[in-house]
C-alpha cells in the first residue's frame, strides 16, 4: 500500500545552523504514528517544514509527498488546500490558537467555509455536529460562547472540532495534552482515538511523553538532535528498544509499580545544534560509543521486523540490555 | 521511627476572587482542613491536579502566607510570626525550589554569587569559608567551578535547577519544599535531577515536601504520598503501596490515567466531567460529580479521612468500612 504521506531526506537549516538532518518518515492511511524525543529534537520542525509553515528564513530541502504528489515548495494555492483540508494540525496551547473576541460559532464556521462547500443553515448545522462529535455538552447553546468560557480540556476539544472541519486524512497532534491535567489528558486521548476510529483518519502524535505515545500509536519514531534514531511498531519499541538513546529514554522513566530502582539517567545534555558533534549526535552521551561513531552519522538501517535503527552499535546495545528489564 | 519534623494541623485557606471590576466577590476554598506530618529524614509526596491546593499547602508550610485556620509546627514549635528574629532562625532551616529555575535566578549575576547569597544574608562563616562552601555546594550538585562563573542564560535547564538546589542547600536546611522541581525538564535530564535529589536527601538526612502532578516522579522520591482533590487530602499511604493498590476512586482514576509504555489503554478509567473548580466546590464529597461509584450519600455528606490499614487513610464513604476509626483532625 502506498503511503499517505512520505517524507524523504527532509532537512532544515535556520540561519546557517542545520536543525534537521535528513528525516525519512512515512504515514499510511489510517495509521497512528508517534514521534517522541526531547525538546529540540526536531519533532515539531519536521511537520512544520513538511507543511510549509516555517518562517521564510528557514532553508528546507528534501521531499514531502502527499498521495504521491510533491507538496514541499508547492504554490500557496496548493498548500492552502492541503493545510486544514487534507492535513490538519492541533497544538499544545489551544487557547492561543483561538481568537478570544469571536464566538466559537464564528471560528468553526470560518474553518468550514474555507474547506467545505457549505453555507447558511447547513454550515451552522455542521458546526453543531462537530461540537457534538468532540463531546461538548449542549452544543447548540455553547456555539455562541467565547473561548474563555470553556475549560482547557474543552478548548482542546474545540480545536479538534476545527481540525476536523476539513475532513482531513491526517491529523498532526503536536503535544495535544501536555498542558492538561492527567484526568483531562485521558479524556482528550480517548476522544482522539474514537474520532480516528470513526473517521478512519491517520494521526501523527508528537509528544515528549513515552507513555502517551506508546498507548495511542501503532508505530513510533524516536528523534534525537534532528534525526530519527529508531523506528518500530509501538509494542516492539517499548518492550525491546535497540538504539542506546531509545533505551536511555525508557530507562529514565520512573516506574509506577514494582520495585523502585535508581533511574538510569543519560549523562550530559542534548548537543547545541550549532555545535553538533561530527558523526552520531548521541555519541558523546553514549556508553557504547566506539571510534566509528565520532566519524560518520549512521543512517537508518532495517533490523528485525519492521524496525529501522540508526546505530552501528545496535546489536551490541541490544545484547547489553538483555538481562536488564526493558520497562 | 523518628518524630515528625513538620506538622500541619487542619490548615485552611480561602481566597476571595472577584469576577470583573464590578463583579461580586466569591470565596475560593483553596485548602480545607489539611493535616500532614512529615517525619525527620523522610519525603512526603503531594500529588493532585491544578487547583487541588498542593502549592498553597507548600507556601503555607514555608510560612510564605498564613493559614486562615490551623497551624504549622516545625521541630515541635509553632511557626513564629513572619519578620521576627525567631522566624528568621526557623526560616534558615527550611528552603524551597520551584518549577522555573530561570525565574528563580538573577540573569545578571554569575551563579556562584547567587549560591553564596544565602550565606551572606544569614551571616554564616567568614569570606573564605563562604567561598569554600560555594565550591563544595557546586560539587555536591555535580557541577564544576567553571559552571559557577557562568550566568544563568549560559546554562541548560537541568544545570540551572542544580544551581537552585545548591543555593537552597547553602544554609544546611533541615527541610526542603520542592514544588514541581523537574516538571519543566526533559525525561533524561529529569532522571539526573531526581537521582541527585534522592542522593542528597539520603546524604544530608533532609526532610522534604515534594509537590508534583507526576505520579511516577513522586513515587520515585517519596516515602509517603498524599493525594489532594479540591483542597482536601483524599488518600495517604506509603509510596510503594498507594499507587499499586489505590483505594480512593480519584486515586484510582489518577493512576489509571497515567500512561505507561508497554501497557495498552485497556480498562482505563476515563473520568467524565470538567476539571474541578475551587470556586464552585460541589457539596458533600467534592469528587462525587465525577466519581463513577458515587452514591446519594456522597452528594450530601463530606467523608472524613479515616484509617483503613496501618499506613493508609482514605476519605471515601465507599472505602472506609464500619470499623474504621475517624482520624479527621476537625
Amino acid at each position: 500500500m502506498s503511503p499517505l504521506v512520505s517524507i524523504e531526506a527532509l532537512s532544515v537549516v535556520f540561519n546557517g545552523v542545520p536543525v534537521l538532518h535528513g528525516v525519512d518518515l512515512s504515514v499510511r492511511k489510517g495509521e497512528a504514528v508517534g514521534l517522541v524525543g526531547e525538546s529540540g529534537s526536531g519533532k515539531s520542525v519536521t511537520w512544520l517544514a513538511a507543511l510549509g509553515l516555517l518562517p521564510r528564513h528557514a532553508r528546507v530541502s528534501g521531499s514531502v509527498r502527499l498521495d504521491g504528489r510533491e507538496i514541499l515548495g508547492a504554490p500557496a494555492a496548493t498548500l492552502d488546500q492541503v493545510r486544514g483540508g487534507r492535513v490538519a494540525m492541533i497544538f499544545q496551547d489551544p487557547a492561543s490558537a483561538l481568537n478570544p473576541v469571536l464566538t466559537i460559532r464564528r471560528q468553526l464556521c470560518e474553518a468550514l467555509a474555507l474547506h467545505r462547500d457549505l453555507s447558511g443553515d447547513a454550515l451552522k448545522a455542521e458546526a453543531r455536529r462537530l461540537l457534538d462529535l468532540v463531546g461538548i455538552p449542549d452544543a447548540a447553546r455553547r456555539l455562541s460562547a467565547y473561548p474563555h468560557e470553556f475549560s482547557g480540556g474543552q478548548v482542546q476539544r474545540i480545536m479538534i472540532a476545527m481540525a476536523l472541519a476539513g475532513n482531513p486524512d491526517l491529523l498532526i497532534a503536536d503535544e495535544p495534552t501536555t498542558a492538561l491535567d492527567a484526568t483531562i489528558q485521558a479524556q482528550i486521548l480517548e476522544l482522539l482515538s474514537s474520532v480516528r476510529r470513526e473517521l478512519g483518519m491517520a494521526m501523527v502524535l508528537i509528544s515528549h511523553d513515552l507513555g502517551v505515545v506508546a498507548e495511542n500509536c501503532d508505530r513510533v519514531a524516536v528523534m534525537y538532535a534532528g534525526r530519527i534514531v529508531e523506528q518500530a511498531p509501538a509494542v516492539a519499541l517499548f518492550d525491546d528498544p535497540w538504539h542506546p538513546y531509545a533505551q536511555g529514554l525508557i530507562g529514565a522513566l520512573p516506574p509506577l509499580d514494582g520495585p523502585r530502582r535508581r533511574l538510569a539517567a543519560i549523562p550530559g545534555t542534548v548537543p547545541d545544534p550549532s555545535k553538533m558533534p561530527a558523526g552520531c549526535g548521541f555519541a558523546p552521551r553514549c556508553a557504547l560509543a566506539v571510534e566509528q561513531c565520532g566519524i560518520s552519522a549512521p543512517s537508518l538501517a532495517p533490523l528485525g521486523d519492521a524496525r529501522t535503527v540508526a546505530c552501528v552499535r545496535a546489536e551490541a546495545s541490544r545484547r547489553a540490555l538483555l538481562g536488564i528489564a526493558a520497562e | 521511627m523518628s518524630a515528625p519534623l513538620v506538622e500541619v494541623a487542619a490548615i485552611s485557606r480561602t481566597y476571595t476572587m472577584r469576577s470583573g471590576m464590578f463583579g461580586r466577590s466569591s470565596a475560593v476554598h483553596a485548602l480545607d482542613g489539611v493535616s500532614l506530618s512529615i517525619r525527620k529524614g523522610e519525603t512526603l509526596g503531594l500529588v493532585g491536579e491544578s487547583g487541588s491546593g498542593k502549592s498553597t499547602t507548600g507556601r503555607i508550610v514555608l510560612g510564605l502566607e498564613p493559614p486562615d485556620a490551623g497551624e504549622v509546627r516545625f521541630g515541635g514549635k509553632s511557626m513564629a510570626a513572619p519578620g521576627t528574629p525567631e522566624w528568621r532562625v526557623q526560616r534558615a532551616r527550611m528552603q524551597m525550589i520551584f518549577q522555573d529555575p530561570l525565574g528563580a535566578l538573577d540573569r545578571r549575576l554569575p551563579v556562584a554569587d547567587q549560591i553564596r547569597e544565602p550565606l551572606d544574608v544569614h551571616g554564616l562563616g567568614t569570606g573564605a569559608e563562604r567561598e569554600a562552601r560555594v565550591q563544595e555546594l557546586l560539587r555536591s550538585v555535580e557541577l564544576n567551578p567553571q559552571h559557577g562563573r557562568r550566568y544563568p542564560g549560559a546554562l541548560s535547564g537541568g544545570q540551572r535547577q542544580r544551581i537552585v538546589l545548591a543555593r537552597a542547600l547553602a544554609t544546611k536546611p533541615d527541610f526542603l519544599v520542592c514544588d514541581e522541581p523537574v516538571s519543566a525538564l526533559d525525561v533524561s535530564i529529569q532522571a539526573q535531577v531526581v537521582n541527585l535529589l534522592a542522593d542528597l536527601q539520603a546524604e544530608l538526612a533532609l526532610t522534604m515536601l515534594f509537590i508534583s502532578h507526576d505520579l511516577r516522579v513522586v513515587r520515585q522520591i517519596s516515602n509517603v504520598v498524599a493525594v489532594m482533590y479540591l483542597g482536601r487530602i483524599v488518600e495517604t499511604g506509603c509510596a510503594d503501596d498507594l499507587f499499586a493498590r489505590p483505594e480512593h476512586p480519584y486515586t484510582q482514576a489518577l493512576v489509571s490515567a497515567s500512561p505507561a509504555p508497554g501497557r495498552r489503554s485497556a480498562g482505563r478509567i476515563v473520568l467524565s466531567g470538567d476539571p474541578p473548580n475551587p470556586a464552585a466546590r460541589p457539596s458533600g464529597c467534592a469528587f462525587h460529580p465525577r466519581c463513577p461509584r458515587a452514591i446519594s450519600r456522597c452528594a450530601t455528606e463530606l467523608p472524613a479521612l479515616s484509617s483503613i490499614a496501618s499506613d493508609r487513610q482514605v476519605a471515601c464513604h465507599l472505602v472506609s468500612g464500619s470499623q474504621a476509626q475517624s482520624q479527621d483532625a476537625a
